[in-house]
């Protein structure tokens, strides 16, 4: 990191030096920075197994890679998106760097675990990583048994990595509840708190109770493959459906771990650049609440075609429905907000109407997933695809685009040119809807998913998909190019450059070692604009 | 080939319940583009009309509760339509009716095979008479698969250890694709099928054998419930189980299929296809009241193919 000349003020990026201060630090800020590049490099592989897949398929049959080869690609496109960078991507950077500053706080509650949390990350990333050394893994990011368990790839050591970073997401999920609770500033009340805070709030508490069913359910998926004791595989005496329910039991909440701490982003880069505050703040807080709790009692909607009861589809889909409700009201809300607003469109708020767009997309295609009767058309083929690209990446990755160019003159402490920005944005916005929206098209048709080889009839539909997904490509690197740039030498930030009203615009840019001078204290809401000028 | 319909979003409808599925999708269609031209049309009409060179004092709003309200309970309402529309539609999809004339499905990596209760067995080729109700009774030798038919608009998984159904009544004669939908290894898209409709007539004279394009079935049929009966005796069931009603070593077939039984710990069980299969598979797990645990395993020795002919066997025997 270069200083700038005349300001040689003491920030965390300077206040230790050596990449050792680096990998022993607790402090909150830079383990944040450390995940954003952990994470990031895990994008950037898992995206390139996104373009493999998207290559494969341009045209029908052998294209560039066999059949086996196929499988690979998606399962590992699959398991290091979900696993290693979308669960993690917002909670562990912006987390980690922003919700203690959000609070006006000096660190988190525990900041060594915050820093064991990090290499368990590591370590269970690295540990999933190294089956492409040995062989592969072809299972889906799913892992349905028996075929996990009859897979002869190296499966038992993804899912032992898998089990690991379940461990980092529920040590950094107490530790920032507990800061919550215990480390708010003085004047901080409650009804006071960004809604950021409210989102990462619900996420936690999801991240506590649905990942150790998750981790036991690997545990017994692993008991299974090395000693052979029957959970699952039915010529043991086990029941493959018990494990689709453990299973999405876990990975139905996750979808929200994966969607709220974005929603929460949204929720902080709307009412700054509409200068107003947000609308309807507790029907907002009570939405991502209603959300979470949902989250639980919904899991069954993913197997309406699995041989389940009637009567649990019937209630599975009910249920559902109230979460497309819930989400109607933050959209609403979220319009209602620019609503009057006065509105200016750096590249943060490009990110959140993009984000507004493919979430709106998103949201809308599911009410044909939760309902039974199309469902039972939909479900398993790339219909499925598109809607969770649209929910999950649409979401968390536009969310976290939104928030990395709203965040990124704090975390370090330069100013990135907005020309570049709206042109990497209209790129990865026009590439996403030409890879996903075909796709909706390709499932109403009838083409299944995790398909090597199609019928003739989708090949231009499948042609559309890939050059979409390259458009996405060239945008994020275009992205990489101009953020790296002002790294290095883009203009000095000011402490506030966009006129926010939380607590991490109130200290320089980058925040010292102990982000505030003095003890920060609130007396009005965190979207009040009215004593900030721009 | 029928035509797509829905301009092209789905494929042709080849039965009354597709029409059903169809008219569904079209209405969460229509809702689903109203919404998404309200939502944008007003996020883009809000990003010109109130930009800041335009509109630089914001105007302070914190909250409307009648639009709160508004905004919550349309959408209810419309959720609430489409939940009670999809399950009535579902309800029809689930339900065979009664005379549904019945085959059975194994799903192996990476074929379908089918079982006709004349005997007949075909692989990948589906055969079944048009206007007649058709059910499919599911299960796998190996993983998880999922028998997915895009023109009736009906799937369902196939699970190793489990019988799942799925049934439909074809209106014409004619092709229709048959996919795999649950991922189940290398060949997983490889994993197709074609279900052939044919007039009642023409499909009762497959059925006889006496039409040439059998020529994946085997050629003499013997049909399964007689299969099943010749099975019983080269596995020696009829040593232990009677045929007659008289009680031996284990309970009697006869009249056993649909019967209600007490088991030793006394909880009451329907002896269908799950527990019959169970019963040969893992005989010890479920004991009828009475009986001794006695019975070895055939696990390994029968084949699905062989259950499905028992099942059918046992059936007979009312």
């Amino acid at each position: 990191m270069t200083q700038s000349g005349a300001a040689h003020g003491d920030n965390y990026l300077n206040h230790e030096k050596g990449i050792k201060s680096w990998l022993t630090t607790v402090d909150h800020k830079r383990i944040g920075v450390m995940y954003l590049f952990t994470v990031l490099a895990f994008f950037l592989v898992g995206g390139i197994f996104a373009l493999l897949v998207r290559l494969e398929l341009f045209s029908p049959g052998h294209t560039i890679v066999g059949p086996q080869t196929y499988n690979q690609f998606f399962s590992y496109h699959g398991t290091i998106m979900v696993f290693m960078v979308i669960i993690p991507l917002i909670p562990s950077t912006f987390g980690n760097f922003i919700l203690p500053m959000h609070l006006g706080a000096k660190d988190v509650a525990f900041p060594r675990l915050n820093l064991l949390s990090y290499y368990l990350y590591i370590g269970g990333a690295f540990l999933a990583a190294s089956t492409m050394a040995f062989k592969g893994i072809d299972s889906g990011w799913t892992f349905y048994a028996p075929l996990s368990l009859q897979s002869r790839a190296s499966t038992t050591l993804v899912l032992t990595g898998a089990f690991i970073m379940g461990f980092s997401g529920i040590i950094t999920a107490l530790n920032f509840i507990t800061t919550t609770h215990k480390l708010r500033a003085k004047g901080l009340t409650w009804d006071r708190l960004p809604l950021f805070i409210w989102a990462m709030y619900a996420t936690n508490i999801i991240q506590i109770l649905a990942t150790p069913v998750l981790a036991l359910t690997l545990l017994l998926l692993v008991a299974e493959r090395v000693l052979g004791i029957g959970f699952f595989d039915p010529t043991l005496g086990g029941d493959p459906v018990l494990f689709q329910h453990f299973f999405w039991f876990y990975s139905h909440p996750a979808v929200y771990i994966m969607i709220l701490p974005a929603m929460g982003i949204i929720n902080e880069v709307i009412p700054v650049f509409s200068r107003k505050t947000i609308f309807s703040y507790k029907a907002m807080a009570a939405a991502i609440f209603g959300i979470a709790i949902v989250a639980f009692v919904v899991w069954g909607h993913h197997m309406f075609a699995s041989g389940q009861s009637d009567t649990a589809s019937f209630l599975f889909s009910l249920i559902t429905k109230l979460v497309g409700v819930a989400t109607g009201i933050k959209v609403f809300a979220w319009l209602a907000t620019m609503y009057k607003g006065s509105i200016r469109f750096n590249a943060p708020m490009l990110w959140a109407m993009a984000f507004i767009f493919v979430f709106t997309v998103g949201g809308l295609t599911g009410i044909y997933l939760s309902t039974i009767a199309t469902d039972i058309h939909l479900t398993d083929t790339y219909f499925v695809v598109a809607h969770f690209h649209y929910t999950m990446v649409g979401g968390a990755i536009t969310g976290f685009m939104a928030g990395i160019h709203y965040w990124f003159p704090k975390i370090f402490g330069k100013m990135y040119k907005e020309g570049p920005a709206a042109v990497a944005c209209a790129l990865v916005f026009i590439g996403f809807n030409l890879t996903f929206f075909p796709q909706f098209i390709a499932g109403s048709r009838g083409m299944p998913r995790r398909y090597y080889d199609y019928a003739p009839e989708f090949t231009y539909l499948n042609q559309l998909s890939t050059i979409g997904s390259f458009m996405v490509a060239i945008g994020f690197v275009v992205t990489a190019i101009y953020l790296f740039q002002a790294m290095r030498n883009g203009a000095k930030a000011p402490a506030n450059p966009w006129g926010s009203a939380t607590l991490e615009w109130r200290t320089a840019s980058p925040p010292p070692h102990d982000n505030f001078s003095t003890d920060p204290v609130v007396t009005a809401g965190p979207y009040d604009y009215s004593s900030i000028k721009v | 080939m029928a035509e797509h319909t829905f301009f092209g979003l789905l494929p042709p409808q080849a039965t009354e319940i597709a029409k059903g599925v169809d008219d569904l999708f079209i209405f969460i269609t229509a809702i689903s583009v109203f919404f998404f031209l309200l939502v944008i049309g007003l996020m883009l009409s809000f990003a010109r009309k109130y930009r800041a060179e335009k509109n630089p004092v914001p105007t302070d709003i914190h909250e409307n509760l009648p639009l709160e309200i508004l905004w919550t309970a349309i959408p209810t309402l419309i959720l609430g339509v489409i939940f009670v529309w999809g399950f009535i539609v579902y309800k029809d999809m689930s339900a065979a009716p009664g005379s549904a004339y019945e085959i059975r499905a194994i799903g192996k990596q990476w074929l379908w095979k089918f079982q006709y209760d004349h005997g007949a067995s075909t692989v990948g080729e589906l055969y079944v008479p048009a206007r007649q109700p058709v059910k499919i009774i599911l299960t796998s030798d190996d993983v998880l698969h999922s028998l997915f038919i895009p023109d009736f608009r009906v799937k369902k998984d196939a699970v190793p250890g489990m019988y799942t159904s799925l049934w439909f009544r074809a209106d014409e004669p004619g092709e229709h694709v048959i996919y795999c939908a649950e991922y189940c290894g290398t060949n997983h898209s490889g994993m197709l099928g074609k279900v052939i409709v044919m007039e009642p007539g023409k499909f009762e004279e497959w059925r006889s054998g006496k039409l040439d394009a059998t020529a994946t079935s085997n050629g003499e049929n013997v049909p399964l419930d007689i299969q099943g009966k010749a099975l019983t005796e080269k596995f020696g069931c009829v040593a232990c189980h009677s045929t007659n009603g008289s009680v031996m070593v284990g309970p009697s077939f006869k009249g056993l299929y649909g019967k209600t039984e007490t088991l030793s710990d006394n909880s009451k069980i329907v002896v269908d296809d799950a527990y019959i299969r169970e019963s040969i598979i893992e005989p010890q797990a479920k004991v009828v009241l009475g009986f001794d645990p006695v019975m070895a395993t055939y696990k390994g020795l029968v084949k699905e193919e062989d259950i499905n002919a028992i099942i059918a066997y046992l059936q007979t025997l009312k």
